[in-house]
């Protein structure tokens, strides 16, 4: 293999070395497709851990949600919450609102790769473009997940116990919301180029799925025109079961919990939480299937 | 590892034969042919240069060789594999160096060098060795451990030749490799690409539109409008358009005159006291004139016509006129596109 053999003491620096052996790029595997997988997911690590200031401003939005709008609107609410703490009620969908926002921030940094110029690093690689891709939608669902563990660790404040099942469930709903949400984003930012564009739409897309998957609002006794939207809204299926988690862990009233954790019906019956969790997840399949397709298109 | 071996094996087979062979390739994009039907061989080891202004299609030609975009017509093999049916062992085999960085600045150089080994399943014992051995040939091994955001661009560029060698590719790709390089530091660039010649067995494939960076290849295609003018050495090239100039310092530049004249046929002038005539291969004269003109010489001097002169008679323009009506295409052209994604 004359060919790859290389630098055997033709170079002064180098030479009084061993020759470094040849260096040979094996044939496309399933090893090699792992390899990248975990090498563009380490990356997403590397990159967050570096980042300081993303993991600070991340946290604004659901701290907002969780004191400023849930301490500012009790006074107002406290006759209809049964005598919950209205920041309690909110809590399951503040949970759910830092994993979207930091997945969503995850997935943009796609359109900076693109920008930048990385992404073409990684594009001419001789790896499927699938494990480049799900790479990407497992690192941004990991640093999500981060961002959702600092949430949970403020459940004593807003009268949650730190139950050991109620966080490993938690934990497990976020990871599932946070990849398909990533998914999303990745799928967008194959076809979208432009940071502000990115943006734009994804500010567009976002807050209406946050709004009206009944984060601040029980999803029962609805309109019918807002029940159609929060049902056909995913986020819906997400805050749901974690409502369900975290409300199994308080001490309430029957009726505080028949009013504040009434459940989705699809016509009438009960969706069990791990189906809900399972139209999440396909959500997130399917989005990561359109944006494999998108990247193994192009050139 | 043994499907790599037998891979490889197909095109080591055969080690003088061209690395990189393209016939008849074309490129559109919708009414605008970029690349209008090219034909070229380049040998192992060699340094072949693309040489053209801005907009003549020599980023579209490298962008199909290095299977970034299918051709629309034609077909182009490289290191021995061809760029439309066997994408991934091209990929595999070459090296790539782009115009615009494709750093992670983020990242240190040593983690971008790492990603990249991950990324080409470079076997893991050999990753550390030769990372080192790549980086010290570019002189940034004592920075691996600094962001690549606080590099200079020379800096930059010399570490994306490093991880383009990585893998040890056969064919080296080098788009535009001193664009926007300062001067000194273009010239420090050429020298790793030479010593890399030295070192390393491996093809080198590179654009340019600096005339001067085209003395360094072993050969040179001139391209405009999307078609090869011409390609040969450079001193074939400018051997090609005629005449090197010879400049001669005599005791009597009358009797010299009429010597040449006489005695090589040959239309001599004087001029600032000194004797001025064109001949092809200079140097290949001098020894003749020396033994047969006949009067002393004091001085002699042969100059080459330059790339530049090389350039004009091939294309009718040069080089940085042709630069500034492709420059405003390509400003519009890049509008356009910008817009359409």
């Amino acid at each position: 293999m004359a060919t790859t053999t290389v630098g055997e003491a033709t170079r002064p620096p180098t030479g009084a070395r061993a020759p470094v052996p040849a260096v040979h790029v094996p044939a496309s595997s399933l090893r090699g497709d792992l390899r990248a997988v975990k090498i563009v997911w380490k990356r997403e690590m590397i990159r967050f851990s570096k980042d300081r200031l993303r993991i600070a401003t991340s946290l604004v939005q659901p701290f907002l949600f969780l004191f400023v709008l849930g301490t500012g609107l009790s006074r107002l609410a406290s006759a209809g919450t049964h005598g919950v703490n209205l920041r309690t009620f909110v809590y399951p969908g503040v949970l759910c609102m830092a994993v979207l926002f930091t997945a969503m921030f995850s997935a943009a940094s796609l359109v900076w790769d693109r920008e930048f110029g990385f992404l073409r690093e990684m594009m001419v690689a001789p790896v499927r473009r699938s494990s480049l891709v799900l790479g990407k939608c497992l690192g941004g669902a990991t640093v999500a997940s981060f961002q959702g563990v600092i949430v949970i660790c403020l459940a004593g404040l807003v009268g949650v116990p730190y139950a050991p099942l109620l966080i490993i469930e938690v934990f497990a709903l976020q990871l599932v919301l946070a990849f398909t949400i990533t998914a999303f984003g990745v799928m967008v930012a194959a076809r979208i180029k432009q940071i502000q564009s990115f943006m734009a739409v994804t500010q567009m897309v976002m807050m209406p799925m946050f709004f009206l998957s009944g984060a601040i609002f029980p999803v029962s006794g609805l309109p019918q025109w807002l029940t159609i939207l929060n049902r056909l809204d995913p986020m819906t299926y997400a805050v749901d079961p974690m409502r369900r988690l975290v409300f199994d862990h308080l001490t309430i009233s029957s009726a505080a919990r028949r009013a504040l954790d009434p459940g989705v019906t699809w016509w009438g019956w009960h969706v069990p939480t791990l189906l809900e969790a399972a139209v999440v997840f396909a959500i997130g399949a399917v989005c990561l299937a359109v944006a494999i397709a998108e990247f193994s298109a192009r050139e | 590892m043994s499907e790599a071996l037998a891979g490889g094996g197909v095109a080591l087979a055969t080690p003088a034969a061209a690395s990189i062979s393209v016939r008849g390739l074309t490129k559109s994009y919708g009414d605008v042919e970029a690349v209008r039907g090219i034909d070229f061989e380049v040998s192992a080891g060699e340094i072949f240069g693309f040489l053209g202004p801005n907009g003549a299609g020599k980023s579209t030609t490298i962008s199909m060789l290095c299977t970034l975009v299918k051709p629309t017509g034609g077909t182009a093999t490289v290191a021995g594999f061809d760029v439309n049916t066997q994408r991934d062992s091209v990929r595999r085999n070459i090296g790539l160096v782009f115009q615009d960085t494709t750093l992670d600045t983020y990242l240190t150089a040593e983690q971008n060098m790492r990603l990249h080994a991950e990324l080409y399943g470079v076997e893991r014992q050999l990753v550390e060795p030769r990372m080192r051995q790549v980086l010290e040939m570019v002189g940034l091994w004592e920075r691996r451990g600094s962001a690549v955001a606080t590099f200079s661009g020379g800096m930059k560029r010399r570490l994306e030749i490093a991880r383009g060698l990585l893998h040890s590719p056969r064919v080296l790709f080098l788009d535009e490799p001193t664009v926007g390089l300062d001067p000194q530091t273009r010239s420090s660039i050429w020298t790793y690409i030479r010593e890399l010649k030295g070192a390393e067995d491996i093809t080198i494939f590179l654009t340019t539109h600096y005339m001067d960076e085209a003395e360094y290849c072993d050969r040179i295609a001139i391209m405009d409008k999307g078609v090869i003018v011409v390609l040969d050495t450079p001193d074939a090239l400018k051997a090609s358009i005629g005449h090197d100039r010879i400049t001669l310092q005599t005791d009597d530049d009358q009797a010299a005159i009429a010597a040449l004249q006489e005695r090589f046929q040959i239309a001599g002038q004087i001029s600032e006291e000194t004797v001025i005539f064109g001949v092809p291969s200079g140097e290949l004269f001098v020894p003749r004139l020396f033994a047969g003109l006949g009067v002393p010489i004091r001085s002699v001097s042969v100059s080459r016509p330059s790339l530049d002169d090389v350039f004009m008679s091939y294309t009718g323009t040069t080089i940085r006129d042709a630069e500034v009506s492709a420059s405003e295409q390509h400003r519009a052209a890049t509008m356009a596109f910008r817009r359409s994604r």
